[in-house]
C-alpha cells in the first residue's frame, strides 16, 4: 500500500472511531493502534493476575467465614477479569503465552500499586476501597472504547466488579466502627494506601505521553488529573463517614471550583517504583513466574493426555 | 515454554431456555471436555447460564470485513422486505 | 449440651470441608493456569460455603452465644475432627488433584447417604452439596486421568502423590463414638458400608489414568480422633491468626 493509501485509510478509521463505530478483530487497523492496544489491554490484564497476591495473601488469614468467602470470590473476579482481558488481547494476533513472556521477564508493565505489601487485614479494606474505588474511575469510561472486544470484556468487568468495593469498604466501616486497636489498624491502612491509590490514576497531565492519541482512540476519556479529582472528590466523605482522616494536611474544600485541593504527590516514590525499586516488585514476580513454571508439567500432561485421547478416538472411528 | 500451548476456545452460554446461545468470550483448554469445565467456572459463576457451547477458535470460519461492500450492502436497498415498505389505509391499525 | 452427639457430629462433617477448603484457597494466584486456578477456587468457596452450613447448625444446636465463627477458628488443635487426607499439603499439584479425588470419591458417596438423614436440616444441607461435590468429583477425576495418561513425567508425578497419599484413605470409613451414634439414631452415615464401593471406583479410576494402584495394606488414622499431622498446626495457625490476636472482636 502506498503511504497516500494508508492515510487515507487513517483519516477513514479515525472518523468511524470518531461516530462511535466501533473497530473489529478483523477490521483494518493502523498497525499503532493495534500496538497501543494490545500495550494497554495486557497491562491492564497483567494488573489483574498481579493484583490477586497482594490480597490473595490474606485468604488464609481471613478473619470471619464471611470476609473468607468474600475475599475468595473477589481474588478469583480478579483471575476472572485477566482472563477476560488477555483474551480480549489476543484478538489482536498476539497469545496469552507471549503476553507472559512479556510479563515474566519484565518487559510489560502493571499497576504500581500491586507492589506494596499487605501487612493488616484493614489493607484488605484499604485496597477494596481505594484500589477498586480508582481502578472503577478509570474503567467505567473504557467500557465505551472504540475496540469492540476490549469495551466487551470492560463491560463484563465492570458488572463484576460493582461489589468489590463495596466489599473492601464495609470492611473498613467495621474496623472503624470497633475497637480502638481496630480504628487505628483502619487509619494506619487508610496511611499507606491514600497516596498509592492517587498515583495509581497516572503521572500528572503535563507528563503523561500517551493522552492524546489515548482521547482519540477513545482508550482515555478524561485526564488522568481529572480522575484523580474525582476519585478525591467521592472518597473524602466516604473517609468522612466512617470517622477515617484521609493523612494529607493540604486537604481542603475549595467552594470555587466545588472541588477538594489537595497536597502533593511523591511522584519520585511512583517512578521509583514503576522502575522496580517498589517493596514487592521482586515477590509479585517471583510468584507469578514461579506458578507458571511450576505448573508447565501440568499444561504439558493435559495435551499430552488430549492429543492421546484424539488419536483413540480416531482409532476407534477406522 | 511449554513445547504445546493450550489452545483458544470460543464459548457460547444460553443464559435461560427460551433464549439463544450467545457468544461469552473465549478461554484456553487442552480439549472439549476441559473446555467445558473452564468454561462452567471461568463464564457461569453468577448463574449466567443453563447451557455451553465450545468451539475451538481455529475450526471458525469469519468473514472479512474487506468483503463488507459485496457481502451486506445488497441488502440496504431492499427496503421491500419490510412491512414498512407496504401502505395501508389508515383504518388498518394492526397488519 | 442436649445434644453433644449430633453437634460433634456436623463438627466431623464440616471439618472436613474447612481444611480441605482452606488448602484449595492457599492456591488462589498460584494455579498452573487461569482456568484451572479460578476452578480450584470455585471449589474452595463449595466447601467454605458448605462449612457454613453446617457450623451455623451446630451454633444453633449448642444454643450459647457461639457463632460460626467461634466454632471454626477458635478450637484446639485436638478438637479439629477432619480426617487426616485433607490437612495434608499442597506439594505439587499431582498431590493437591490427588488429595481432592481421593476425598471427593468419599464425599459424594457420604452426601448421598446424608441425604437420607432423618434429621431434616441435615438432609437439606446434603441436598445442596451433593451437586457441588459431583461437579468437584469429575473435575478432580478429569485431572487424575489427564496427569496419570500425560507425559512421562505427569505420570510419576501423579503416582507419587496417589502412593503418599493412600495411607489416609481408610480412615474415611472409621466410626466414632459420635458416628456410631448418630448411626443408631438414623442421622448420621454408616461409612463402613461406603468402603468397598469407594475402593473399587478409585481403583478403577486409576488403572484409567494408567496408575498402579497402591499394594499399602498400613493406613493412617486419628484426625477423627484430633491426633493429627503435622501439618495442621500450620494451617490452624493462618487459619486463625485474627481471631487469637484479636480475640472478641466483629469483623
Amino acid at each position: 500500500m502506498s503511504e497516500e493509501q494508508i492515510k487515507n485509510l487513517e483519516k477513514q478509521f479515525d472518523e468511524r472511531i470518531a461516530r462511535d463505530e466501533k473497530i473489529e478483530p478483523k477490521d483494518w487497523m493502523p498497525e499503532k493502534y493495534r500496538k497501543t492496544h494490545i500495550r494497554q489491554m495486557s497491562q491492564h490484564a497483567h494488573s489483574e493476575i498481579v493484583g490477586m497476591l497482594p490480597e490473595g495473601n490474606w485468604i488464609t488469614r481471613a478473619p470471619s467465614l464471611r470476609r473468607k468467602v468474600a475475599l475468595l470470590a473477589k481474588v478469583q473476579d480478579e483471575a476472572g477479569h485477566g482472563l477476560y482481558l488477555y483474551s480480549a488481547t489476543e484478538t489482536l494476533g498476539v497469545s496469552r503465552d507471549e503476553l507472559y513472556e512479556q510479563l515474566h521477564t519484565g518487559k510489560a508493565k502493571y499497576s504500581s500499586i500491586f507492589n506494596y505489601p499487605t501487612v493488616t487485614w484493614a489493607d484488605m479494606g484499604a485496597i477494596g476501597w481505594l484500589v477498586d474505588g480508582a481502578a472503577i474511575i478509570n474503567q467505567v469510561p473504557l467500557c465505551n472504547t472504540s475496540y469492540g472486544p476490549y469495551a466487551r470484556a470492560m463491560i463484563r468487568v465492570c458488572k463484576e466488579e460493582s461489589f468489590h468495593q463495596r466489599q473492601g469498604y464495609e470492611i473498613m466501616i467495621k474496623l472503624a466502627n470497633g475497637t480502638p486497636e481496630q480504628k487505628e489498624m483502619a487509619q494506619d491502612a487508610l496511611n499507606r494506601w491514600w497516596w498509592p491509590s492517587l498515583m495509581m490514576l497516572g503521572p500528572t497531565d503535563d507528563v503523561s505521553v500517551h493522552t492524546e492519541q489515548s482521547m482519540k482512540w477513545k482508550l482515555k476519556r478524561k485526564s488522568n488529573d481529572d480522575l484523580r479529582q474525582q476519585f478525591i472528590d467521592q472518597t473524602v466523605p466516604q473517609a468522612d463517614l466512617i470517622g477515617l482522616t484521609i493523612p494529607d494536611p493540604d486537604l481542603k474544600w475549595n467552594d470555587e471550583r466545588g472541588s477538594y485541593d489537595f497536597g502533593d504527590i511523591d511522584w519520585d516514590e511512583f517512578w521509583q517504583v514503576v522502575k522496580g525499586h517498589g517493596p514487592c516488585n521482586k515477590e509479585r514476580m517471583k510468584a507469578r513466574v514461579g506458578a507458571w513454571e511450576e505448573g508447565e508439567w501440568v499444561r504439558d500432561a493435559a495435551m499430552a493426555h488430549a492429543e492421546k485421547k484424539k488419536e483413540r478416538n480416531q482409532k476407534q472411528a477406522v | 515454554m511449554s513445547t504445546k500451548n493450550w489452545p483458544l476456545w470460543e464459548i457460547f452460554v444460553r443464559s435461560k431456555n427460551g433464549l439463544e446461545h450467545r457468544h461469552f468470550g473465549s478461554l484456553h483448554a487442552a480439549d472439549a471436555e476441559m473446555a467445558l469445565e473452564n468454561a462452567r467456572d471461568v463464564y457461569t459463576r453468577r448463574n449466567e447460564g443453563v447451557s455451553i457451547w465450545v468451539v475451538e477458535s481455529k475450526h471458525i470460519t469469519a468473514s472479512n470485513p474487506e468483503n463488507n461492500g459485496e457481502l451486506f450492502e445488497p441488502a440496504q436497498d431492499k427496503v421491500y422486505r419490510h412491512p414498512t415498505f407496504y401502505d395501508l389505509p389508515d383504518e388498518v391499525k394492526h397488519m | 449440651m442436649k445434644n453433644e452427639n449430633l453437634y460433634n457430629y456436623l463438627l466431623g462433617i464440616a471439618d472436613n470441608s474447612l481444611v480441605l477448603g482452606q488448602r484449595m484457597g492457599e492456591l488462589c494466584g498460584h494455579g498452573p493456569s487461569l482456568e484451572t486456578d479460578i476452578a480450584c477456587t470455585n471449589i474452595s468457596l463449595d466447601l467454605f460455603g458448605q462449612v457454613r452450613s453446617y457450623f451455623q447448625y451446630a451454633a444453633k444446636i449448642a444454643g450459647d452465644n457461639r457463632t460460626e465463627d467461634d466454632i471454626a477458628m477458635l478450637r484446639k488443635e485436638r478438637e479439629y475432627k477432619n480426617v487426616l487426607l485433607v490437612e495434608q499439603p499442597n506439594t505439587n499439584f499431582a498431590y493437591t488433584i490427588g488429595r481432592q479425588f481421593l476425598f471427593d470419591v468419599y464425599h459424594l458417596a457420604f452426601l448421598a447417604e446424608l441425604q437420607k438423614s432423618t434429621d431434616l436440616t441435615l438432609s437439606a444441607i446434603a441436598n445442596k452439596c451433593i451437586k457441588e461435590v459431583s461437579y468437584h468429583e469429575r473435575f478432580s477425576s478429569d485431572w487424575v486421568k489427564r496427569l496419570g495418561d500425560g507425559t512421562k513425567e505427569s505420570n510419576q508425578k501423579m503416582q507419587d502423590a496417589i502412593n503418599d497419599l493412600w495411607t489416609y484413605t481408610d480412615e474415611l470409613f472409621h466410626q466414632t463414638d459420635a458416628d456410631k451414634a448418630m448411626v443408631a439414631e438414623g442421622i448420621g452415615v454408616d461409612v463402613t458400608i461406603l468402603k468397598e464401593n469407594y475402593y473399587k471406583q478409585v481403583n478403577n479410576l486409576l488403572e484409567e489414568a494408567t496408575l498402579e494402584v497402591p499394594e499399602s495394606k498400613w493406613f493412617q488414622k486419628g484426625g477423627k480422633e484430633g491426633i493429627h499431622t503435622e501439618h495442621l498446626g500450620y494451617l490452624l495457625s493462618d487459619l486463625q491468626y485474627m481471631q487469637r490476636t484479636y480475640p472478641n472482636m466483629e469483623w
